[in-house]
């Protein structure tokens, strides 16, 4: 299971996955209507390294974390 | 040196301490940037939500960058509510050159803009609004979309 976690005003609680890649995650989530809205202006993190690769593969207890934009200051 | 603060920033505390720092480091030069809270918009203050292991990842590349122009970099950030004409960030560079410092701060401060793990939103009626308008999606987006 990988477990994803939604940080920052899209406020839901982390949720694991039965996924092998990042790929299926982003068919999971892009039918998810609490996520899909959010998915275009979010970068994403596996084990809290932010990653640019879609076939990406994925491995029990990993960690995804998934950040909307951002504004420090 | 990154420093994460419930609640507004004591910014003389804080920028006492640097200065401290820099003089027993024999540094010519220190540089800092102070961000407050002001009045636009009707709010009654800001607040944030930091991811703290990806900022220190972050924080901590920057530093590998500082360190071959032989300077140090501070942050100091609040997490939570802060509230009109209080402190909620500051940046500071310390280093031998005033032109490596001066530099340093304004790259600094713009990639802190645009990829710290950072949310902000408004605080109107007792409400915690995101400040999407102002935020900025960080490189690599839409992976998943």
């Amino acid at each position: 299971m990988v477990e994803v976690s939604f940080l920052g005003p899209i406020q839901e609680e982390p949720i694991s996955y039965d996924v092998s890649n990042l790929k299926e995650l982003s068919l999971i989530l892009k039918k998810d209507e609490r996520f899909s809205k959010w998915l275009e202006n979010c970068a994403v993190a596996l084990n809290d390294e932010i990653v640019y690769d879609l076939n990406l593969n994925l491995k029990d207890g990993d960690k995804v974390t998934i950040l909307p934009p951002v504004c420090g200051g | 040196m990154l420093e994460i603060y419930k609640g507004a920033l004591e910014v003389k505390e804080i920028e006492s301490r640097w200065l401290d720092l820099a003089i027993s480091q024999n540094c010519g030069a220190f540089i800092k940037f102070v961000g407050i809270v002001r009045d636009e918009n009707s709010i009654e203050g800001l607040s944030f939500d930091i991811y703290r292991p990806i900022l220190e990842r972050w924080f901590e590349s920057w530093q590998k960058r500082a360190d071959e122009n032989k300077a140090k970099l501070f942050m100091a950030h609040s997490e939570g509510d802060v509230l009109l004409g209080q402190s909620s960030y500051i940046a500071g560079v310390l280093s031998p050159k005033r032109r490596v410092a001066l530099e340093l701060i304004d790259e600094f401060v713009e990639d802190f803009k645009a990829s710290a793990p950072i949310w902000k939103y408004d605080l109107v009626g007792g409400e915690r609004i995101y400040a999407k308008d102002r935020s900025t999606a960080i490189k690599g987006s839409g992976l998943l979309a």
